[in-house]
């Protein structure tokens, strides 16, 4: 997994609440036994004016450019902001795949979906629960000012903004520690194999019904 | 010791070592896999050289991507058939337990699961896929999770959590005529919002719930996570058992009263406490129709669009404002004035055999109303299929005109052929009416089989419950 340290970025503002995961990545797309390769079909049915289908030529593709994904401005964002209830719906990491292969490396949203706020963090995604106030100062600032940039620092669980306001924001330790140091969970789940054996055994005998 | 909540029951039973912040490592008894979430689990597996952990704690089968039509032919579409085949080579590589396609007892994975007996009370059941709440109807602790998980869980049959917090959703009272598990998942939803669960685990009780069926409890936690639960559950009572009994993959005859014994203690102590507690009376709970593209965006058959300028939280209202926009919708127009195009009867939420047995009571002797282009009726599994056929349900459905197909997950998602053209409106049993789930431009509104069923015949929606 990537490691997320700081960055400095251009936030694209999407103002919507429970923006679903099956907008993030539309089904069709879902059909690939890969991992990389969703981020030019992220947000597919909003960011282009036909249908998409695995395999088209995407730059080839008509946009719409009244989706905040396709004005210059925003060209290069690694934060994304949104209003409640972010990747709510299906369960598809391919969500957090498409995010991640476009170039967002942040979300703040008020709130996020279990699931998918759980699938950021495998996959090198930060993703900021913030106040709804302080969410909604940002999407006012970002139209008040064109250069308007955030700076996150995971290290120090600070967001600042260029006129030196700081908002401090919460993150589980041991998901701080994986994204800080680029650390999958399988190589530390195996450190304790021995515990997990044991566990094991244990329910196992307790209820041999399981092992039948 | 402390009285303790069915959710606590579960996770104490699971946890493998717990960290000072929380964070715990839980142990998982069953792993169901299915075509979508799997392959990129399978590769890192391979990539690093790693096993299965306990092969046998795993059940897969292809549900997304299957024709619900002219099956033997095999699947025309290149990309969904090089999915569904690397599932089968996947299996074939690991050793893992399939039911293909030409399988009767192929069908959708939260379906077979439970058919099969694989799910059973007090488990720990996960799946790539966020419907894996359905399970929690056996009382078992059953959550969605993303593919990073499906490996992490296929190589250590475990899986990094941490606690959440339980919610008690009662249901108080006796459900009146045509109103049934999905009218009284879509009120609660409608109650809490789509975010309302986000953080716990819920567990529905209160004499409605105790009523239901194993197959509308089913129904009842699949839509837990549309209410932003993980996890639905619902304590084991003799329904429960019965249901179980002689499955399959249930305990044999030697442990199975040790099983029983230790199911019946699954259950919320008196004076559990609960970080939240949510109240429903059943006799207030009226069919449902949802008219946006959330499903909390919910109301009673017999009520209206609602008015967007009577929102006061902006968000909100702009929410509303937009999927009206979507959904080609006018405020305060009667839902029952809302004409479909297309009407579908499947997915996990409702295609077990008492949602057709549901259908086809309303269906008998009528006609599919000449503006619905499609009425398709997809059983759940093969073996919902065969039992609805012995019981000639098919035969029901068929004179009526809709279409009697295979199962699949099928026009609940639209990953295969079974979708909806821009701009069509369906009455549907499934659990989504997000943008374009159902096919780009389509327009979903979730009923329960019977009210979809009186959907079909009628063209537009009616209220069952005056029928």
């Amino acid at each position: 997994m990537r490691k997320f340290t700081q960055l400095n970025s251009v936030v694209m503002p999407l103002d919507r609440a429970n923006v679903d995961t099956d907008a993030i990545i539309p089904k069709q797309f879902l059909k690939s036994i890969n991992r990389a390769g969703f981020g030019p079909n992220a947000f597919d049915e909003w960011r282009y004016l036909d249908h998409g289908e695995p395999g088209m030529d995407n730059s080839q593709r008509p946009l719409n450019m009244d989706f905040v994904l396709n004005q210059p401005r925003f060209q290069g964002a690694q934060i994304l902001l949104a209003r409640e209830n972010f990747g709510c719906g299906s369960s598809r990491e391919h969500a957090p795949w498409a995010l991640e292969d476009y170039g967002f490396r942040v979300i703040i949203a008020p709130s996020f979906a279990d699931i998918f706020f759980n699938n950021c963090f495998k996959n090198g995604l930060l993703p900021i629960r913030l106040d709804a106030e302080k969410v909604d100062t940002l999407f006012k600032s970002i139209a008040a000012q064109d250069d308007f940039k955030l700076t996150v620092d995971l290290e120090n669980q600070r967001i600042a903004l260029p006129d030196g306001t700081v908002y401090a924001f919460e993150v589980d330790a041991f998901r701080k520690h994986c994204l800080l140091n680029g650390l999958d969970d399988i190589g530390l789940t195996l450190q304790h194999v021995a515990e997990i054996q044991a566990f094991e055994a244990k329910r196992h005998a307790a209820q041999p019904w399981l092992v039948a | 010791m402390n009285a303790q909540t069915l959710y606590d029951k579960l996770w104490n039973a699971h946890v493998v070592r717990q960290d000072a912040d929380g964070t715990a490592l839980i142990y998982i008894d069953r792993h169901l896999v299915h075509e979508v979430t799997s392959p990129q689990a399978f590769e890192g597996l391979k990539l690093a050289g790693r096993k299965l952990w306990r092969v046998a704690s795993i059940m897969a089968v292809a549900d997304h991507n299957v024709p619900t039509t002219g099956r033997e032919q095999g699947i025309a579409d290149p990309i969904a058939r090089l999915q569904v085949e690397t599932l089968d080579k996947n299996c074939a590589d690991f050793g893992v337990n399939e039911f293909k396609m030409s399988d009767v007892r192929q069908g959708i994975v939260h379906v077979v699961g439970p058919e099969q007996g694989a799910t059973l009370p007090g488990m720990t059941v996960v799946c790539g896929d966020s419907h894996t709440s359905t399970h929690g109807a056996f009382a078992a602790l059953a959550h969605g999770i993303g593919t990073s998980e499906v490996e992490h869980v296929m190589a250590t049959q475990c899986l990094v959590a941490k606690k959440s917090k339980a919610m008690l959703v009662k249901v108080k009272g006796t459900l009146g005529k045509g109103v049934t598990a999905k009218d009284v998942a879509l009120a609660i939803i409608g109650k809490i919002g789509t975010a309302g669960g986000t953080g716990f685990a819920i567990e529905f009780a209160g004499s409605a719930i105790r009523g239901l069926s194993m197959e509308g409890r089913m129904t009842l936690c699949n839509m837990a996570i549309e209410g932003g639960a993980r996890a639905g559950l619902v304590a084991v009572d003799d329904n429960t058992v019965n249901y179980l009994k002689g499955l399959p993959y249930a305990p044999k005859a030697d442990v199975w009263d040790q099983a029983v014994a230790y199911w019946h203690t699954l259950h919320s102590d008196a004076g559990a406490v609960f970080e939240a507690v949510v109240e429903l009376d059943a006799a207030e709970i009226k069919p449902q129709v949802t008219w946006g593209t959330s499903p909390e965006m919910v109301v009673a058959v017999d009520g209206c669009v609602p008015n967007p300028a009577d929102m006061t939280d902006p968000v909100k209202r702009e929410g509303a404002e937009r999927a009206l926009r979507y959904m080609g919708l006018e405020a305060n127009t009667p839902i029952t004035e809302i004409q479909i195009d297309k009407v579908f009867i499947g997915s996990c939420t409702n295609s077990r055999i008492e949602d057709l047995r549901a259908a086809a009571v309303v269906a008998q002797g009528k006609t599919v109303a000449s503006n619905v282009k499609l009425a398709l009726v997809v059983p759940g599994s093969g073996l919902v299929k065969a039992q609805a056929e012995a019981e000639g349900l098919d035969k029901i459905f068929i004179a009526a005109g809709f279409e009697w197909r295979d199962a699949g997950c099928s026009m609940c998602l639209a990953m295969n052929d079974d979708r909806l053209n821009p701009g069509e409106r369906c009455a549907s049993t499934s659990n989504r009416n997000f943008e374009g789930r159902q096919g780009q431009g389509g327009r979903t509104h979730l009923v329960s089989p019977a009210m979809a069923a009186a959907a079909a015949i009628a063209g537009h929606f009616v209220d069952i419950s005056k029928l």
